[in-house]
């Protein structure tokens, strides 16, 4: 194929669960970049997890609902409108029109426009008080006027939802959660009609009933009446009307095809654009995907076969011959808190199927499987009140059961779990198309030795969940099967894991590396064991990091204690403790920069980095900022950061306490404390927070009578909130618990891993370092104080002591056969008034260079 | 001390030898750079004494850095991680071993004699543009 130099457009209408499968099956199959695409969402916000909606109520906001990163988005191929429809399509051509009145054209076209709640067309069916629930926006709706309604009236709310199958039981735990005294009323004979039976339907009602919702079934809603504009009560076709303060429709489905009608292309008899099985409508360019596709003669209310459609569309795309293999309708839920799973042939429509069902009404259990009438292949079932069978029994449908069917109906433990024997081509996942034998290989082939790297490598697990106790079983099996424990080795030189060698080096008094992996490693290390050594040789205080072999096994950073930049040339980050700086410091420094050419930044961490400075100028520049008072900011070490601090009691009016003495006696005191990540903290004044205390992995924040201490938080790539581990503590008792809390994890935790995860990692979590830590569970109380005495007793700062020794000054030379020679390769060119490294392009162009940043010129 | 010149170093005709530094110079399982003629070379002294040596340029980052990096093995091969982004490379033949899930990019190395304590690396004879000297 000819590589297209330009892309080809594509548009991709309806911001949906399924749209977003599509654009990102397309970006990750498309390396060569054919396709340039924008996908057009009518809801205000990106494509989010509809199937979730209900958790909206239980606490969890809007932005949890987001499908994947922001990752997809930031791709310069995919451009996203939000809030913005498409309003027509013109066929001939090529172009959609939007509602924000531009024309885009379009070499293909997917319509993934999904589905309307549907309405009955009931009397009252306008009047405030009545949703739909389908979106963020009608959830939110619903959300803010009930809890309006609360205070307006003086009694228990009560509401209704039309329709009882998956959805308006959706719905009645949303009305339940928001404390209002609910009411099923569904037309069909039975709760979820579509995918349980008789049986199935009783077993339900009994279990929902007994959680507080009223279930009213064959029965027709006739009308609702309202008072004010608003929905005051119900009447049905018989039987006594119904007070209600809210009413819920979750009648079912319509699809959004009024785009496709409008255009000419064919339609569906109860609507839904029609499409082959390649997803492809009559028009060539146009493709229709998900909920509002007529496929096979219906359309399909689920998320699996949408994205199903959405990986072939993204295949054909790219040239691919994929095709839709037909749906598999089967689904798991937890409605209230209630098990429902129904899949394969759950009604036995197929003829000469046997049923073997166990109902147990006191337990509120109904299962149900469907096999072939040799009892051998299990065909489908209906699993109600406990659905833990189901990961296990649906990717078997099709398949011979092995043993006694209802050994499988058993209660949880009782029957074995047939996942070992599971077929290498059974689905697994069927949300996203995993195979059992897919998991296996990604254990066998790929190296994945977990479960989240098998979620990450094969996507099982990831959308609706329902798969993972099998997907977990898969793996453990396969990861025992090839004799793979989980190994927490530090890497090959050392079986141990860092807390292992922490405490072997500190219970031998062991100093040096070669001692060290003398008796436990095995060759020379490696860029992973030397600096987790370096690490924990300078945390048991055994001198200066680049003193002798020491300097060896230092990461890049610590060996030149500066960090490497892009080009090659290093930042250089003084320490200003709790961010507080004299003007004298602040020309100091800036005098420092002016005279090396350095570009200045102020930091995140309330403090101000160098940047530019030439390995051997490293030496001159620290010289300067000793002289003038400062140390090391350590910002190169795996240590100590900053203690972020806001201006608290001193001059802020809403103060209690002094919270920048506190953070830089904290800073003073934790200053050069090597640990297995970076460390920082954060005093904040008042509850007010201002310091960010509870995004550190120690947060202090002031109170009347003292302060509150947090731990493990961290911002960064996965954000952390800090968490309360003890309250109004005065000064010296919080300086002793953040004392051992920080040794305690300097000893104990994992090479690079935050304070955090540690915390979640630890066997009993929380509470039990705050037992540890306050309550001396452990009995290493003393130990741990001893240790962090020895700490800032021993503390010198680095770079001063650096600059006194000559053997150490040997090693900032440029080259060792011209010391002083600079590396005539770095580049800078001038923006906003400060230097910054020349582009390549630049550097081809070597006019607007200016040079490396200058030497000193002063002095 | 001396260290034999390798059958192989010796048959490749055509390096020119430059003298960098004593062996003193060089601190053990740590790089330095050296300037020879124009080229830069980052020059790595195992724990066992032997001298290798490598292009300086950090073939992924451009940067000229390699002799910042540390200094390890994997299995008996002596190794150099790059300070960059951490890719790791066979010091003996500039091999990739580790390309960080980037493609594998080699270095150039370069032969090294030790002779009483001197260190000298050979570079390939300068080709006829642009060559140094
Ligand atoms: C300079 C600075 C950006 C700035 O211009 O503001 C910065 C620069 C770097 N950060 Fe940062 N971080 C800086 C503040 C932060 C902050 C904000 C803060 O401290 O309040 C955070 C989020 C807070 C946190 O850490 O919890 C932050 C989270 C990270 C992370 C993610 C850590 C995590 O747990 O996920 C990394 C990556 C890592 O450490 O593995 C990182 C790594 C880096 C590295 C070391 C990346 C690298 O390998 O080159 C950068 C060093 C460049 C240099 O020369 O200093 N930086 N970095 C900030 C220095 C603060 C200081 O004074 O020391
Ligand atoms: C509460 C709830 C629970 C559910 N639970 C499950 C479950 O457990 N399991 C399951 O499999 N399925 C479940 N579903 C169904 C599932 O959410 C849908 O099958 C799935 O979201 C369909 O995806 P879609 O992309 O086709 O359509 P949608 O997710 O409906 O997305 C279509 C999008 O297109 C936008 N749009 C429409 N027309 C235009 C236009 N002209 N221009 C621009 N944008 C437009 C719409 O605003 C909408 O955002 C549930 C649905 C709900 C509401
Ligand atoms: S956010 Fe990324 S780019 Fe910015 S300083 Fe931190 S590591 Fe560097
Ligand atoms: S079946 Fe839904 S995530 Fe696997």
């Amino acid at each position: 194929m000819v590589q297209p130099t330009v892309p080809r457009q594509l548009v991709v209408v309806g911001g949906g669960m399924v749209a977003r499968r599509l654009v990102d099956a397309l970006r990750s199959r498309d390396v060569a970049g054919q396709w340039a695409v924008t996908l057009l969402c009518e809801e205000p916000r990106a494509p989010y997890d509809r199937v979730a909606l209900t958790s909206y109520f239980t606490g969890r906001d809007p932005d949890d609902l987001a499908l994947g990163g922001q990752e997809l988005w930031d791709d310069p191929l995919v451009t996203l409108r939000r809030g913005v429809a498409a309003t027509s399509v013109d066929r001939d051509g090529h172009t959609v029109s939007t509602s924000d009145g531009r024309v885009l054209p379009y070499d293909s076209l997917v319509l993934a426009t999904g589905s309307y709640a549907a309405v009955p067309p009931v009397p009252g069916k306008d009047l405030r008080g009545a949703f739909v629930y389908r979106t963020i926006d009608d959830v939110a709706g619903l959300r803010s006027y009930v809890e309006n309604l609360r205070t307006e009236v003086d009694r228990p709310l009560r509401g209704a939802v039309v329709g009882g199958g998956l959805l308006g039981l959706e719905a009645a735990g949303a009305l339940t959660a928001l404390d209002v005294h609910t009411t099923v009323v569904e037309f069909a004979p039975r709760l979820m009609p579509l995918q349980v039976d008789e049986g199935g339907g009783e077993a339900l009602r009994r279990l929902i009933e007994a959680l507080g919702v009223t279930v009213r079934t064959g029965t027709a809603t006739a009308k609702i009446v309202g008072r004010l504009g608003r929905v005051s009560r119900m009447e049905f076709a018989e039987g006594a009307p119904l007070d209600v303060d809210v009413v819920v429709f979750a009648v079912g489905v319509r699809p959004r095809d009024e785009l496709a009608r409008e255009s000419g292309l064919e339609v569906g008899e109860r609507g839904g654009v029609v499409v082959d099985d390649t997803c492809a409508t009559s028009d060539p360019a146009v493709w229709a995907v998900g909920e509002v596709a007529c496929i096979g003669g219906r359309t399909l209310g689920l998320v699996a076969p949408g994205y199903t459609m959405a990986e072939i569309v993204a295949d054909r795309l790219l040239g691919g011959e994929g095709t839709f293999p037909g749906a598999d309708l089967s689904t798991k839920l937890k409605l209230l808190g209630v098990d429902v799973a129904s899949f394969g042939d759950a009604f036995a429509a197929e003829p000469g199927g046997l049923e073997v069902v166990i109902s147990d009404p006191v337990a509120g259990v109904y299962k149900k499987l469907v096999m072939s009438d040799d009892a051998r292949t299990l065909r489908g079932g209906i699993l109600v009140g406990d659905a833990s069978a189901y990961a296990a029994l649906r990717p078997m449908v099709g398949r011979a059961l092995g043993g006694d069917p209802a050994a499988y109906l058993l209660p949880e433990g009782a029957a074995p779990a047939p996942a070992g024997d599971l077929p290498d081509d059974a689905a697994v996942c069927s949300c996203n198309n995993v195979t059992a034998g897919a998991i296996r290989c990604s254990v066998t082939d790929a190296g994945c030795t977990d479960l989240a790297g098998v979620k990450a490598c094969t996507r099982a697990g990831t959308s609706c969940g329902s798969c993972l106790p099998l997907v977990k079983r898969l793996v453990t099996t396969e990861l025992e099967k090839s004799g793979i424990e989980v190994s927490s080795a530090l890497c090959e030189h050392f079986e141990l894991s860092r807390a292992q060698l922490f405490d072997v080096v500190r219970v031998q008094g062991l100093t040096t590396f070669s001692e060290i992996i003398a008796k436990h490693g095995t060759g020379r290390g490696c860029d992973i064991c030397k600096p987790v050594i370096g690490s924990i040789l300078a945390s048991l205080g055994t001198g200066h990091i680049l003193e002798g072999e020491r300097a060896s096994l230092q990461d890049t950073n610590d060996h030149v204690m500066a960090n490497l930049q892009k080009d090659g040339s290093y930042s250089v980050v003084p320490r200003i403790p709790g961010g507080e700086v004299t003007p004298e410091g602040l020309i100091a420094i800036g005098e420092v920069a002016k005279d090396f050419g350095l570009y200045t930044k102020i930091t995140g961490g309330q403090r101000i980095d160098l940047f530019g400075a030439r390995i051997e100028q490293l030496p001159k520049i620290w010289k300067r900022l000793v002289d003038a008072g400062f140390e090391s900011g350590h910002a190169y070490g795996k240590s100590l950061r900053t203690v972020k601090s806001c201006v608290g009691s001193t001059w802020c009016r809403y103060g209690v306490q002094d919270s920048v003495g506190l953070a830089i006696a904290l800073e003073l005191r934790y200053r050069g404390l090597r640990s297995p990540h970076k460390l920082k903290l954060g005093v904040s004044g008042c509850a007010r927070e201002c310091a960010e205390a509870r995004g550190k992995d120690v947060g202090v924040i002031a109170t009347d009578q003292g302060w509150n201490l947090y731990v493990g938080g961290n911002g960064g790539f996965t954000p952390r909130h800090a968490q309360l581990l003890a309250e109004d503590l005065d000064t010296e008792t919080l300086v002793r618990t953040i004392d051992r809390f920080l040794m305690y994890y300097v000893r104990t935790a994992d090479r690079l891993q935050r304070t955090a995860a540690w915390v979640e990692d630890h066997e009993g979590g929380l509470d039990a370092i705050r037992a540890v830590v306050l309550d001396d569970s452990l009995g290493i109380g003393a130990d741990l104080d001893l240790a962090m005495a020895g700490h800032v007793d021993g503390y010198e700062d680095e770079w001063a002591a650096a600059l006194d020794d000559p053997e150490t000054l040997r090693r900032f030379g440029s080259f060792v056969n011209a010391p002083d020679q600079p590396d005539d390769t770095l580049a800078y060119v001038s923006e906003r008034g400060q230097p910054r490294p020349a582009t390549e392009s630049e550097r081809a162009d070597s006019g607007v260079l200016i040079a490396g940043t200058t030497l000193e010129v002063r002095r | 001390m001396s260290v034999e010149v390798s059958a192989e170093v010796a048959a490749a005709a055509a390096l020119t030898w430059h003298e960098v530094c004593v062996l003193a110079d060089l601190s053990p399982e740590r790089g330095a750079a050296a300037l020879l003629d124009g080229v830069q070379v980052a020059l790595f002294r195992t724990h066992d004494d032997q001298v290798y040596a490598v292009q300086q340029l950090d073939p992924y980052s451009a940067a000229n850095v390699m002799s910042r990096g540390i200094v390890g093995s994997r299995g008996d091969v002596p190794t150099v991680a790059s300070p960059m982004y951490k890719q790791v490379f066979d010091l003996r033949t500039g091999e990739c071993l580790d390309a960080v899930g980037k493609e594998p990019k080699p270095l150039q190395s370069y032969a090294v004699t030790v002779v009483d304590g001197v260190v000298s690396v050979g570079l390939p004879a300068p080709g006829p543009p642009g060559g140094a000297t």
